[in-house]
């Protein structure tokens, strides 16, 4: 891949951009040697040329489109198509609170205040694809909730690419701030609507003040040739309580770094996964939840299943500093393998120095319980809905943190179709 | 209704049943009954259809069929149940929603409808207040965290609700206090008709008290080697197993 500059000097981000550049050209992008790439190459993808800016403008009809939305209730949706900003398929607001586009927050002086404050503040400075984000991303989705606000209903951020290129690198760039008391929903979708190229390189930077509420939702079905690299960063001071959920069912690659600090007390701080995969499709979760302040919980729970030639990774990193006595940290990955063929690579990792905390962890690699089948079959329930029945029901309990209710249908009857049945009943 | 001739079974090089003969009829109660290992789980298994087993020999056959090459859903479909030992634990799904999958499919399977909803609801109040079960205990995961006892009176419950041709209950009673041991007898002798048929399997002559059986087989060592009444329960409640044994050197 090459990249060319294409930059505007007055902006006020240029100088991290510059930086931002410079970082990377020193690393590069992160090889197999090193350890948090063990287990994902992103070797192929790199050959391949890559446009970063479309060449043409494309529109995209709502009907056509209708189905990767949340339709079901209302949104206010940030929907972008090649990575340029459809104002035809957005619904965004200034009214009290701010759900509009990262461009117009970096470029008008009203968001200044705001941007100079948060704008670049937990993403990582070296990380070499968070920094390439930052040297190149243009837009992406901008929400600024103030003190004791809630926005009247979810936010929806829909990428969609055209295939009109054929190959295209995609680098969103998201900055969430749910000020103290605020509350926020947020439902994060990339959608490939052909079976060209793709790779997005997201940044998501979140920050909750004290007593806030942000629940995330990251819907990862996309099409067979579309790869994700998301990186997440969120900052959570006290008494805030901010839930990630990762629904990894599609795309080729997909490589998630979900990073929570927890600058405050009595903070919460949840991570769930559900990953059913195919194929040779390859999910890679990594997580990190730092502990910086006592008396503060995180709680992990990561359930995958791996067919045919897939391969999954699991990397749960927990850090608790000296001072963060009191803390409550769980972490659990169970994994089924359902093919002789899938592999899962898990890994706790845990980093703990302080002395008074409550740390549990535990990851699982199974297979199908045959017993649990016959039982299924002999009363009636076909091998393969039984198959599926057990599938489900192991990846249930996770959904059951899911507070939009149709949310929780949508990803029910994806995990259904998935599984390749029609089970009549949710769990 | 169920013939079963000459049946080798067993798992990898170990034969299991060794030269099984049995027929059950519509409207009859056979009983089972034989020490521990002899292999009384293992043809249950083999007549629900549980592919674990290989079948070297010998036939099992419903309505004149052969079940060879049957699927165990299928072998449900056409009313074969079995009411298991041991039955499994599955987290993640509610008995009511299993049951109602269950029954769906069979009726799917036969070229029915779905059954109504209310109609399913009716259903399951009727055949959980037939068994004494609390309603709450429907929504709690299959079988998980049950008692034995509660296990057992489960799958009676399913029973019930699938209405079987041929039931086979494989130790139904162990575990079961006397009083539920008397209200899962009187349910599956209130599902008893002249059309279906149960097969009892159990250590012990107080089951048969009260579903009382028309023919006692005693299995041994993977065949059967003594058949008779009811009241050859009983001589076995007295004298143990060991003079069969003799008996079948002889
Ligand atoms: N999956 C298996 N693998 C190996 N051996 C098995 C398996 N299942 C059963 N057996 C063996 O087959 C024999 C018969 O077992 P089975 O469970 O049928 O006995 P049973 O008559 O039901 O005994 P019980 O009265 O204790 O329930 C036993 O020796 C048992 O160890
Ligand atoms: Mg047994």
């Amino acid at each position: 891949m090459a990249f060319e500059s294409n930059v505007d000097i007055e902006h006020p981000v240029h100088d991290l951009r510059t930086e931002a550049m410079k970082n990377f050209e020193l690393k590069g992008f992160p090889s197999k040697k090193e350890e948090a790439w063990k287990y994902t190459s992103l070797n192929s993808l790199q050959k391949i040329d890559f446009s970063i800016f479309p060449k043409e403008e494309n529109a995209l009809e709502y009907k056509e489109v209708k189905k990767y939305f949340l339709h079901e209730i209302d949104s206010y949706k940030i929907v972008f198509i090649d990575g340029i900003y459809s104002s035809y398929l957005s619904e965004t607001t200034h009214d009290g609170v701010d759900i509009c586009l990262m461009s117009s927050a970096l470029t008008k002086p009203m968001y200044r205040p705001v941007i100079d404050v948060y704008f670049n503040k937990i993403a990582s400075k070296d990380e070499s694809l968070t920094t390439l984000n930052t040297a190149f991303s243009r837009e992406g989705a901008y929400i600024y909730i103030p003190k004791n606000k809630m926005p009247k209903k979810p936010v929806e951020i829909i990428h969609f690419s055209t295939g009109n290129e054929a190959s295209l690198l995609l680098q969103p760039r998201n900055l969430i701030i749910a000020e103290e008391n605020a509350e926020l929903q947020v439902i994060e979708r990339h959608q490939s609507l052909t079976s060209n190229e793709v790779l997005t390189n997201s940044v998501t930077e979140i920050f909750a003040a004290d007593n806030a509420i942000v629940d995330y939702y990251k819907i990862q079905n996309d099409a067979e040739n579309a790869s994700l690299i998301d990186n997440t960063y969120i900052d959570q001071k006290s008494k805030s309580a901010v839930s990630v959920h990762t629904f990894s069912f599609g795309g080729k690659l997909t490589r998630n770094n979900l990073n929570f600090y927890q600058n405050g007390q009595h903070v919460d701080s949840t991570m769930k996964g559900v990953t059913i995969l195919g194929n040779k499709q390859h999910v890679d979760h990594h997580t990190l939840v730092h502990h910086i302040e006592p008396n503060c919980e995180s709680h992990q729970d990561y359930k995958g299943i791996y067919g045919e030639n897939a391969t999954g990774v699991f990397n749960g990193k927990i850090i608790v500093d000296k001072i963060a006595q009191k803390t409550n940290a769980f972490q659990q990955n169970n994994n089924l393998l359902v093919s002789d063929k899938a592999t899962i690579n898990t890994k706790p990792q845990l980093e703990i120095f302080a002395d008074d905390v409550k740390c549990s962890h535990g990851c699982t690699i199974g297979q199908l319980d045959e017993d649990a089948l016959f039982y299924l079959q002999s009363r009636g329930i076909p091998k393969k809905e039984a198959r599926a029945l057990l599938m489900y029901a192991f990846a249930n309990n996770v959904l059951a943190s899911v507070r939009i209710p149709e949310v929780k249908a949508r990803i029910n009857k994806l995990i259904a179709k998935k599984l390749g049945v029609n089970l009549g009943f949710d769990l | 209704m169920l013939k079963i001739t000459d049946l080798h079974a067993g798992i990898e090089d170990k034969e299991i049943l060794k030269g099984i003969n049995l027929e059950v009829n519509a409207g009859e109660v056979h009983a089972i009954m034989g020490p521990n290992g002899s292999g009384k789980s293992t043809l249950s298994a083999v007549i629900a259809g549980k592919e674990e087993f290989e079948v070297t020999k010998g036939s099992v056959e419903l309505n004149g069929e052969d079940l060879d090459e049957v699927s165990p859903e299928e072998r449900a479909h056409k009313g074969v149940f079995l009411s298991f030992q041991y039955p499994v634990e599955i987290p993640g799904v509610s008995v009511t929603n299993f049951i109602k999958t269950a029954i769906n499919e069979s009726r799917k399977a036969r070229g029915l409808e779905e059954m109504p909803a209310n109609k399913m609801l009716k259903l399951i109040r009727e055949k959980s207040e037939l068994l004494d079960i609390d309603r709450r205990f429907l929504s709690r995961s299959l079988n998980e965290g049950f008692s034995g006892g509660e296990k057992k009176r489960n799958e009676i419950f399913q029973m019930a609700m699938l209405e079987p041709k041929l039931a086979i209950l494989d130790e139904t009673d162990s575990g079961l206090d006397i009083d539920a041991l008397r209200i899962v007898a009187n349910g599956v002798n209130k599902l008893k008709s002249k059309d279906n048929a149960v097969i009892v399997i159990t250590h012990y002559q107080r089951l048969l008290e009260y579903i009382v059986p028309d023919f006692v087989h005693v299995l041994h060592n993977g065949k059967i080697v003594k058949s008779g009444g009811k009241e050859l329960a009983l001589e076995l409640e007295e004298k143990g197993y060991d003079w069969l044994k003799n008996e079948a050197v002889v």
